[in-house]
């Protein structure tokens, strides 16, 4: 497997170790965490938008003291952005990682060759 | 103004020597590091990418300090002091932003690009129309982002240093843009990334020690403290729902929503973000040092929180905005009411390197822009001579920093935090959908970028031009940049594009690809996500 540069009209190396089955895993590995991943964060990143738009009386609503349900909802804002950080730093160095690094290994063997 | 003994009659709080001490001290101390740490900076890779060998921590630490900018430091607290709540949204979609970076872009840029967004581009289309487009949209954005950082930087000159003259102003404005010179021409990026991290390391130390000084006077109660700055506000209880600024009619809540999407789709696409993914020496030291930047900007923010509803307690509304700079001058008389001349002194210190130190990223990204793209990739076909490009860098770099000062002083008097939100909208629009059809989407054609790149730019920008930013709205919290009523060509409604131009900006890419005669290269394809995901190619690191 080599991964040069080939001339147009015949399928080239890089294409061949795209339709490989090692790397359709590794992009299905990626796909299945970051398509998630990002859905969910918007999701609740415009829910949050659109509570503070168009629903400022349940924002309003006291939880304790003076802290109310817009603010908890900020807050817990902070708290998902930090969470999806760490687990996606412990996803990519348990999981992808060590995938990736695999391939990249005998690709780059392939090309020395 | 008799409130408080240290407000001058010139406008300056505190003691000026003691600010411009304080702040001297620091520039040399940087400019020493700079000077020592720079080495010799001959190739393109040592002055665009710090030679790739800042690890993970030390890369996410300075890009958190190229992203809090004056607008965060300044601006979003000033928000907050004024409309409550509101300023507080600022602040979430400026964080939740860089999750996008996080997930879809750190991994994939990092191992495709060399120094520039149209490098990447370049991999993926191959285009050399692409990549002049890519370098306009680059500069573009920056020369937003650059604009509002001068502003700031206006804004701290009349208030902290006692200079309220217009000549006066302009002087210290030029010094501050010469010093920012300095810096990039010696420093090159590994200078400035140093410059970086000093800043973040101090303005992590000012915040906390006004945070905690803030939460100590309410006697660390956060409920207090928010009573305390209800009782002190004009508004009463509104200052802790949202509405006081986006409230009022369903144009206001688009208005919000639309400034939403634009701060969380922005990051992304901001090139002097983007660029620095590029010192580290692969691809996940790259997202390890996201992960750094993420917890330094979310702990950041929420102290912010405290001092912009401490700010509205212990300095109250109305000495704020009859203060020179108005919202913005919020955290630094909160500081000298803290804690005096001194610690006013330290925080105006701190302002002033968060602007030095951003403003060098700034220049050095849209610099890099022009050198690597248009003059290197356009004009010399990609075979400049890496010193005759970095000559051209650094020349680039001295006409930005004239367009800094000249521009800063324009631009006195705007809301920071405002002003780069409208810099968001332009990259959310015009870089981030090329961004992710080149990765991820098979079918994407250089014209599908073309029309994308410059169709988003020209829809974002155009629509901030007819919109109240510029005309028709001349007072308000936010007045226009031209204060005569009589002049009104504002016809889009809203102050922020990102709700129209950013989905255009996507559609534009894909109908110019569907509809493009020639079909998308499908080799092409294959070789940036395989280089992409397994970081096969990828540029070494200078140590390596």
């Amino acid at each position: 497997m080599s991964v040069t540069q080939s001339s147009s009209g015949r399928v080239s190396a890089y294409e061949v170790v795209h339709a490989s089955r090692e790397f359709q895993s590794l992009r299905r590995h990626f796909g299945d965490f970051v398509v998630p991943g990002i859905m969910s964060f918007l999701a609740w990143y415009f829910l949050y938008v659109i509570c503070a738009a168009f629903a400022p009386g349940f924002m309003s609503l006291r939880v304790i003291g003076e802290v109310n349900v817009g603010l908890c909802f900020g807050v817990l804002q902070f708290v998902m952005a930090f969470v999806i950080a760490m687990v996606y730093l412990r996803w990519g160095r348990r999981r992808f990682d060590v995938q990736s690094e695999r391939l990249r290994l005998r690709l780059e063997e392939g090309r020395t060759r | 103004m008799s409130t408080t003994g240290g407000i001058l009659a010139s406008g300056a709080v505190g003691n000026p020597t003691v600010n411009i001490t304080i702040f001297a001290f620091f520039v040399i101390v940087t400019l020493i590091i700079v000077v020592t740490a720079s080495g010799k900076n001959k190739s393109t890779s040592d002055y665009y990418a710090g030679g790739r060998n800042f690890s993970g921590w030390q890369n996410g630490i300075a890009t958190g300090g190229d992203y809090l900018s004056a607008a965060s430091f300044l601006g979003i607290a000033g928000l907050i002091v004024l409309d409550g709540y509101d300023g507080f949204l600022y602040s979430i979609g400026f964080l939740v932003g860089w999750l996008l970076v996080l997930l879809l872009v750190a991994g994939p840029l990092r191992n495709t690009g060399r120094y520039t967004t149209a490098d990447v581009f370049d991999l993926r289309l191959r285009d050399t129309r692409v990549r002049r487009a890519s370098a306009v949209a680059t500069i573009t954005i920056t020369l937003f982002y650059l604009l509002a950082q001068m502003a700031g930087a206006g804004v701290l000159v009349s208030l902290l240093l006692g200079v309220s003259g217009t000549l006066g102003q302009l002087i210290v404005i030029t010094v501050v843009g010469m010093a920012m010179l300095v810096y990039v021409l010696i420093g090159g990026m590994k200078g400035t990334t140093w410059v970086q991290i000093i800043k973040s390391a101090i303005l992590s130390v000012g915040t906390v020690i006004m945070t905690l000084w803030v939460m100590a006077k309410a006697g660390f109660n956060f409920s207090a403290l928010l009573a305390h700055a209800v009782a002190a506000s004009p508004h009463g209880k509104a200052v802790l729902g949202p509405g006081l600024l986006y409230g009022g009619g369903v144009s206001a809540h688009l208005n919000f929503v639309s400034l939403s999407m634009a701060l969380v789709l922005g990051t992304a696409g901001l090139p002097h973000v983007l660029m620095r993914l590029y010192t580290v020496p692969n691809a996940a030291e790259a997202r390890r040092s996201v992960v750094w930047t993420v917890w330094m900007v979310g702990l950041f923010y929420l102290c912010t929180l405290a001092l912009g509803f401490g700010a509205m307690w212990l300095v109250g509304q109305k000495q704020v905005l009859a203060a020179p700079g108005k919202e913005n001058s919020a955290v630094p008389l909160l500081a000298y009411k803290l804690g005096g001349t001194l610690l006013m002194g330290g925080v105006s210190a701190v302002a002033f390197a968060t602007i030095l130190a951003v403003v060098a990223g700034l220049t050095i990204t849209a610099s890099a822009s022009f050198a690597h793209d248009v003059y290197s990739g356009v004009f010399r076909g990609g075979e400049a001579e890496p010193r005759d490009e970095v000559r051209v860098a650094r020349v680039t770099a001295v006409v930005i920093g004239i367009f800094a000062v000249v521009g800063g002083f324009l631009a006195r008097n705007i809301d920071v935090a405002f002003l780069v939100s409208l810099a968001f909208a332009v990259a959310a629009s015009s870089n981030l959908p090329s961004i992710v059809y080149s990765f991820f989407w098979p079918r994407f054609t250089p014209r599908g970028a073309l029309w994308s790149i410059y169709g988003g730019l020209i829809i974002s920008v155009g629509l901030i031009i007819f919109s109240p930013v510029v005309s028709g709205s001349p007072g308000g919290a936010s007045p226009s940049l031209i204060t005569d009523p009589h002049i009104n060509f504002a016809f889009f409604p809203l102050s922020n594009p990102g709700i129209v131009s950013i989905p255009l900006g996507f559609f534009l890419g894909w109908l110019g690809s569907v509809t493009d005669r020639n079909p998308a290269d499908k080799a092409r394809f294959a070789r940036i996500q395989v280089r992409a995901l397994t970081g096969v190619g990828a540029e070494r690191s200078s140590r390596a």
